[in-house]
């Protein structure tokens, strides 16, 4: 998919109040009024990071505690409108994206919505290696729900019994997608730092299909272990 | 800056605190008490709020409103259980709860505007200046329809709400001010009506909220009421008298309740004696500590699982947290404070007054909102997932609870048919999957210009503020205008319906204050028209004819003034009578004091 992105966001280059030339700063140099965040910008630029997926996530605490210090609406109780404003929308964006990039999985989704245009919510998909074994367990969570409606104990017990079993086959398949997920990260990190050629283009892209690709079986497999724990109480 | 104070508007009691200097603090009344019982009472005399209406609920149950906080932002419906426990009547108009006390039917945050004036108007006593501003603090669980009724009640009593601020995140900012706490902190909150867990993160004077849960309909109240049951059922089955229609007993038992409660928390037993109607003798009843703990252990278990749901979204479990504070006062019961031990392995602090901690947060809030303190910064969250109906009933999520505010979603709307002119939002809060068991917050309508189907684009922000509450804002996508909206409360208030409330409260403020000048002029004139009778007894030899007459004829003149409803005649005449009465008074004095020296002195004589 060719997708048109901008390496840095455009930075700002006339502060609303007065007008002066100003580089991207959180407040005018002039004015020292506080500035809106540029509309170019996404979560990574917001926190002042490249599009890496390793991310160290206490200097993404510091920053971001750094940078609610800066906009947080807290401090601009008794300024005018726009400021408050601004502050408001501000620590809106960087809350957002500091949630957002915290979180390994949501950072992931977050890059393949810029990369590669996926939706918000990336759909399940049955891993096919485990085919055999999600049918099973379906059977049994139905034969379960129906042991327990007839109050059959012994039934019941021999189906969870069963059942946990299988749920140890799904978290380790769980913890095996996510281990690849960390190595597409490092990948992926090592493409970014390379300059542009055609073979970095399709590398990325395929890095990017395959994490898809795990995001969208990880999830078939937590909504699996929800039922499965909804099942054994 | 003007000055902003901060108020913890509890469901039993009320406080107002301030920053004085780097130390926040509580302002007391009168009579030193720093709580203002949440109480409002109608009584002949005119509206009574704080101790004045505690001593009404006795005498004067039906008229006496208390726990106001729990019918804030909801509809009869949400409280039909606990209806029985409520000696005045309840009815729905519009959406939101209206309580019937005499011939007025009032909502839950004009009950509130009542307190929070008393509260106010202590600390204008205090200051000599007029408050404007305040922060006012609500349970971190309130949903955003509770936090507007706060907000409501705050503007009906005159003040501009500068922040509706959490309550265990409130005793976080006073802890972390007074005793300089660092780490992972667990805030357990227990009041008289809500329950709150918190988990905060304080790191160099940021206080991050990890994540929040709780239950808006658990606290100490439930507590009293297990033991009204008990008593009830007890006195039904011995003495044969039935509690209906009985407001007087209803209350007596539920205040005799709460004070056992209060005195099991020292004591191992305590007796409640309840005076019994028709002439059939006294209830008398010894409950020790233990039955009491066996009669609320599945309340208190209530509060375990927010704990681990609170915990489990912070990715965090009981080891991780370093310290536990216990705010509210259910937390002074023994049992729980075992349990909250128990439960986290470590003694909880209780340093800080539970009573106090939430009121002295709110005023270190409200002074780094005022520039006041500079190093410290609370980061919050919204504590219940936001989302909007989607078609079949379900609801689609927008904002996931436990998400830093401020924060905002946009979502993009458009037309499924050629020329559809709206569409119709229905917004909801909660975590379950269907609507209908979910809270509805609100529903608007889009206005959208007449195009082909799915030609209009118009995308609706969802923007969470730092107070928790929502607002919505809608553009067009394709000419970049505004759309305006109105948003309908599901259950609240319209903002029409408030500035009309704070129109009358006006009103009724004037008419109280006349009210309340009238009576004092009346008491005051009863008192020294009583004391001016007992100085003529005395007065033989001290006083002219001439004298007496004037003194007479301004007694009289004061008796008449006393039968007019104005105030100002009462205090001239009581002026005049004091004027007449001076020269009487100074002899009357000298001669009590000659006498005084005459006692003294003969009874030095060895």
């Amino acid at each position: 998919m060719e997708t048109v992105r901008k390496e840095l966001p455009l930075a700002r280059s006339m502060c609303w109040h007065c007008q002066s030339d100003i580089g991207g700063e959180y407040f005018c140099g002039q004015c020292v009024k506080v500035q809106p965040l540029s509309k170019d910008s996404d979560y990574f630029s917001c926190l002042g990071l490249s599009r890496k997926l390793n991310i160290d996530t206490g200097s993404l605490e510091t920053k971001f505690y750094e940078m609610s210090r800066a906009f947080h609406p807290d401090f601009y109780v008794g300024k005018s409108e726009m400021e408050r404003a601004v502050s408001l929308a501000n620590s809106a964006t960087l809350n957002q994206a500091y949630h957002t990039l915290k979180d390994p999985i949501l950072r992931a989704e977050y890059l393949l919505r810029l990369e590669a245009g996926s939706s918000k919510d990336i759909p399940g998909k049955a891993p096919t290696d485990l085919f055999e074994t999600l049918l099973e367990i379906q059977e049994h969570l139905e034969e379960l729900q129906a042991a327990k409606a007839r109050a059959d104990t012994t039934e019941s017990a021999r189906l969870a019994a069963q059942l946990k079993g299988e749920r140890t086959t799904l978290e380790t398949k769980r913890a095996a997608l996510e281990a690849r997920l960390a190595e597409l990260f490092h990948i992926w990190d090592r493409l970014v730092e390379k300059p542009h050629d055609p073979s970095v283009r399709a590398g990325k892209e395929q890095a990017l299909k395959e994490m898809r690709d795990i995001l969208s079986q990880r999830s078939y497999l937590n909504t699996m272990l929800a039922n499965v724990a909804e099942a054994l109480g | 800056m003007a000055r902003i104070v901060g108020i913890d508007l509890g469901t039993t009691n009320s406080l107002i605190a301030y920053m004085n200097g780097k130390t926040p603090t509580v302002i007391a009344g009168r009579e030193g008490h720093t709580l203002v019982p949440s109480i409002v009472a109608y009584t002949p005399a005119g509206l009574v709020v704080g101790d004045a209406a505690k001593d009404q609920l006795l005498r004067n149950p039906e008229r006496t409103v208390y726990s106001v906080k729990r019918f804030m932002g909801k509809g009869l419906a949400d409280v039909t259980q606990e209806l029985q426990y409520f000696p005045y009547r309840l009815s729905e108009q519009d959406g939101v709860i209206r309580l019937h006390v005499g011939d007025k039917a009032l909502t839950p945050p004009e009950i509130s505007a009542m307190i929070l004036r008393e509260l106010k108007a202590r600390a204008e006593a205090f200051f000599g200046e007029a408050i404007r501003k305040a922060v006012i603090t609500v349970p971190a669980y309130f949903n955003d329809s509770q936090r507007q009724a706060t907000k409501d009640a705050g503007k009906i009593a005159g003040l501009d709400v500068i922040r509706i601020l959490n309550e265990p995140t409130a005793a976080s900012l006073a802890y972390g001010l007074q005793k300089r706490k660092q780490g992972l902190i667990a805030v357990y909150d227990l009041g008289g009506g809500t329950f709150d867990i918190s988990i905060l993160k304080i790191k160099g004077g940021i206080f991050e909220v990890l994540a929040t849960n709780g239950n808006t309909h658990l606290g100490g109240d439930d507590f009293d009421r297990r033991l009204v049951d008990l008593m009830m059922a007890e006195i039904k089955a011995a003495h044969r008298v039935s509690l209906e229609g009985r407001p007087e007993l209803q209350q007596a038992l539920r205040v005799g309740a709460e004070q056992a409660k209060c005195r099991l928390s020292a004591e191992e037993r305590a007796e409640v004696r309840i005076p019994l109607p028709d002439q059939r003798g006294e209830y008398r009843r010894t409950i020790t500590r233990t039955e009491f703990e066996k009669l609320v252990a599945d309340l208190m278990e209530k509060t375990l699982e927010p704990t681990r749901r609170a915990l489990a979204d912070a990715g965090l479990s009981t080891t991780d947290i370093d310290e536990v504070i216990l705010v509210g006062g259910a937390t002074r019961t023994p049992l729980v404070r075992q349990q909250v031990q128990a439960l986290f392995g470590k003694v909880p602090h209780s340093e800080l007054n539970p009573d106090e901690v939430v009121a002295l947060g709110a005023a270190v809030q409200a002074a780094i909102l005022s520039g006041g303190i500079q190093d410290m910064l609370l980061l919050d969250v919204t504590p219940l997932t936001l989302g909007i109906e989607t078609m079949g009933g379900v609801m689609s999520s927008l904002i996931r609870r436990n998400t830093t505010i401020p924060t905002s979603a946009k979502e993009m709307f458009t037309t499924f048919v050629d020329g559809q002119t709206s569409v119709d939002i229905h917004i909801l809060q909660g975590e379950r999957e269907l609507t209908k068991d979910n809270r509805s917050l609100a529903r608007f309508q889009l206005k959208i210009p007449p195009l082909p189907a799915g030609v209009p684009r118009i995308e609706v922000t969802f923007m969470i503020d730092a107070n928790g509450i929502l607002n919505v804002t809608a553009r067009d996508v394709r000419t970049g205008e505004a759309q305006s909206l109105e948003v309908k409360p599901s259950y609240g208030l319209t903002d029409q319906a408030v500035e009309r409330m704070i129109q009358e409260s006006f009103v009724f403020a004037q008419q109280d204050i006349k009210e309340r000048q009238r009576i004092e002029a009346r008491n005051e004139a009863e008192s020294i028209l009583r004391a001016t009778e007992k100085a003529l007894a005395r007065a033989d030899g001290l006083v002219t004819p001439e004298e007496l007459a004037a003194i007479r004829d301004a007694s009289a003149a004061l008796t008449a003034a006393m039968a007019g409803d104005d105030h100002r005649p009462i205090r001239q005449a009581i002026e005049a009578l004091n004027k007449a009465t001076y020269g009487l008074a100074e002899r009357l004095m000298d001669r009590s004091l000659l006498e005084a020296l005459k006692d003294k002195k003969l009874s030095q004589t060895p």
